[in-house]
């Protein structure tokens, strides 16, 4: 299992439209990614629930990676953060 | 006539006749099923086909209203394909033995109420968009087409709510305004409304059930107000204030791109006041140079604690983007005196206008102060930003300013957030820093005069007291003289001076600014091509 912290640079926060784009960058792995705020947790494959968890701009989030593929899907995953939120 | 009063999303002043457009109500009826498997597959059709229709949407609304605000279509898509939205309405399916219209209206209910429930502002915009995916998976599994949304004469539509799908649809030579009764400013038929230059009202409280398609209405989206069944009095202030729109329009497209120079070749620059972010879209359509005073005091006012640093910071940050470039000057806190936060506790006080306002609180309480300097110097990588303070009346208020600005930067950069050295300038607007404006002008980057303030303190005229309206004189020979005094001044030390208050829009008085070498005036959005207009007529 490998994690990483972000915080959001975005000024709308993980809205709609990049929830919907790391839905399906993160179904390109088999690994389970997860994020976590405040104690809420959410699979990045979930859009709804991704955006339910509300995150803002300024909020860090915990990001969790696990699975056969968690190198490339962290690195991965990793990078989308940073080049889209 | 009934007059209701709503939420303006979009200005602009519309007559006609109205066309209520009612939600197509099915009553969706719950049935018991014997299959599963045969209503799970009709909603893999039902959502194949809502897919292609999202696609067509998406398509349109890139050519309508561009890419950015057409994405809201590829989320559509994408939440019709959420997982979580697809198991519920499966295990509903299952559990209960149930029709596939029914299990869809159910989910659509329970996540559009999740969303409806946060709180934050964008996220219960999007209440909207689940509950229009979801009636459009249920139209396609009862193989309605969509709403018919194409109008053989021009119409005010008027609706409980708008889904954007059913916004772009609209062929806008068709539209004279939208009204509906639900909706937030924030909402997508808010934004299309803007980018398709259409008067929106939101949050009007209209009953529907009363209302027919064909009767007359008069919407004003400078007031918010709707007119159902106006009087001939009514309408026609209606048509005199198209007729000016109108001629707004006609007079922008002559003067738009055109400088602001005299017919001798002098020039001025114009730029604009603003009030919250929302008004930098009537800042671009006038052509205004720049932003001559962005008044912070909104993101302070109608609220119950003090607006955060992020809060701030993005108001900012998003203003210096849309002027892409051009000069924001953002005045410090102004509160006090008229304008009030109750949880800043100020007091009463038997003299507001001279009290305890503007800077004399943000030096006296700087952990505020701080904030909004860290908010308004970390905006300023995203544009060209400027910050000014209100009310100065000494040299040493400006020194503990800049003290206070050492500060921040030094916190900023200890912090690796960056930042730019940002001008910095005061309001000259009590007859004190006009008197001084000499010693002033070596401290600051630039000058600029509120002659609203001004005027009241060197004619010590409260401008609330109607009483007093035989003895003010707008065009005080006083006032002129302390303008001039602060432009010699400025212009000495080889600084600039602008003009921000009411005068600068008085068309009476441009000629006399051009002469005194003021070198920029800021007024309301509307006012700019008027005031470019009296400039260029100058010889």
């Amino acid at each position: 299992m490998k994690n990483f912290e972000y915080t959001i640079k975005d000024e709308l926060g993980i809205h709609a439209r990049p929830a919907g784009v790391l839905a399906k960058e993160a179904k390109k792995y088999a690994s389970t990614i997860t994020i976590t705020k405040d104690g809420k947790s959410a699979q990045a494959t979930k859009l709804m629930a991704v955006m339910a968890l509300g995150v803002k701009n300024g909020n860090t989030v915990t990001v969790t990676v696990e699975g056969d593929d968690e190198e490339q899907a962290f690195e991965g995953i990793k990078a989308f953060f940073e080049n889209n939120l | 006539m009934e007059c209701l009063k709503g939420k303006s999303a979009y200005a602009g002043v519309a007559l006609g006749k109205i066309a209520v457009l009612s939600k197509q109500d099915y009553v969706i009826k719950r049935k018991k099923i014997d299959s599963p498997e045969h209503e799970l597959e009709r909603i893999e059709k039902a959502k194949e086909k809502s897919l292609e229709q999202l696609q067509a949407l998406y398509d349109r609304a890139v050519v309508e209203v561009g890419e950015a605000n057409a994405t809201i279509f590829e989320v559509h898509q994408m939440m019709l394909e959420d997982d979580d939205f697809n198991e519920e309405i499966e295990n509903i399916i299952r559990t209960e033995m149930v029709n596939a219209e029914y299990a869809v209206a159910k989910a659509g209910d329970d996540f559009s109420q999740m969303f409806a429930s946060m709180d934050d502002e964008y996220m219960k915009a999007r209440a909207t968009d689940v509950k229009d995916i979801s009636e459009r998976l249920v139209r396609n599994l009862y193989g309605k087409e969509d709403n018919d949304l194409n109008y053989s004469e021009p119409v005010i539509v008027v609706a409980d709510d708008l889904s954007p799908s059913e916004t772009v649809q609209m062929d806008k030579n068709k539209i004279l305004a939208f009204v509906t009764v639900h909706g937030s400013t924030n909402s997508h038929t808010a934004i299309l409304a803007r980018m398709m230059n259409i008067p929106a009202l939101v949050s009007t409280p209209l009953n529907l059930d009363e209302l027919k398609s064909g009767m007359e209405a008069v919407v004003d989206g400078f007031t918010g107000e709707v007119y159902i069944n106006p009087t001939e009095e009514v309408k026609n202030q209606a048509l005199e204030k198209i007729q000016k729109e109108k001629e707004k329009q006609e007079l922008l497209l002559t003067l738009k791109g055109k400088e602001n120079v005299t017919k001798s070749g002098k020039e001025i620059k114009i730029y604009a006041n603003i009030g919250s972010v929302s008004d930098v879209g009537y800042v671009l359509t006038n052509d205004a140079g720049g932003i001559g005073l962005f008044r912070s005091e909104f993101l302070y006012i109608g609220r119950n604690d003090l607006p955060s640093e992020e809060e701030q910071f993005t108001a900012y940050k998003q203003t210096a983007q849309m002027m892409a470039g051009k000069k924001v000057i953002i005045r410090t806190l102004d509160i006090g005196a008229d304008k009030q936060a109750d949880y800043l506790e100020l007091g009463e006080e038997e003299n507001p206008a001279l009290g305890y306002r503007a800077i004399r609180i943000c030096l006296s309480q700087p952990e505020i102060f701080k904030v909004q300097l860290r908010a308004i110097l970390r905006a300023s990588v995203y544009g060209n930003i400027s910050v000014m303070y209100p009310m100065i009346i000494s040299v040493e208020e400006v020194l503990k300013i800049k003290e206070i600005m050492a500060e921040v930067k030094a916190e900023l950069t200890e912090q690796g957030m960056p930042f730019k050295d940002i001008e910095e300038g005061i309001m000259i607007e009590t007859p004190a820093a006009a008197m001084i404006s000499d010693e002033l002008a070596e401290l600051v980057d630039f000058f600029s005069v509120g002659t609203n303030d001004l005027t009241q303190y060197t004619l010590a005229i409260d401008r609330q007291n109607q009483k007093l309206d035989p003895f003010y004189n707008a065009h005080h020979k006083a006032v002129l003289k302390f303008i001039k005094m602060a432009a010699d001044n400025a212009h000495k030390a080889g600084k600039w001076i602008g003009i921000c208050g009411e005068l600068g829009a008085d068309l009476t008085l441009t000629k006399t600014f051009v002469e005194m070498g003021i070198d920029e005036l800021s007024v309301s959005p509307s006012m700019v091509l008027k005031v470019r207009k009296a400039v260029r007529d100058l010889d």
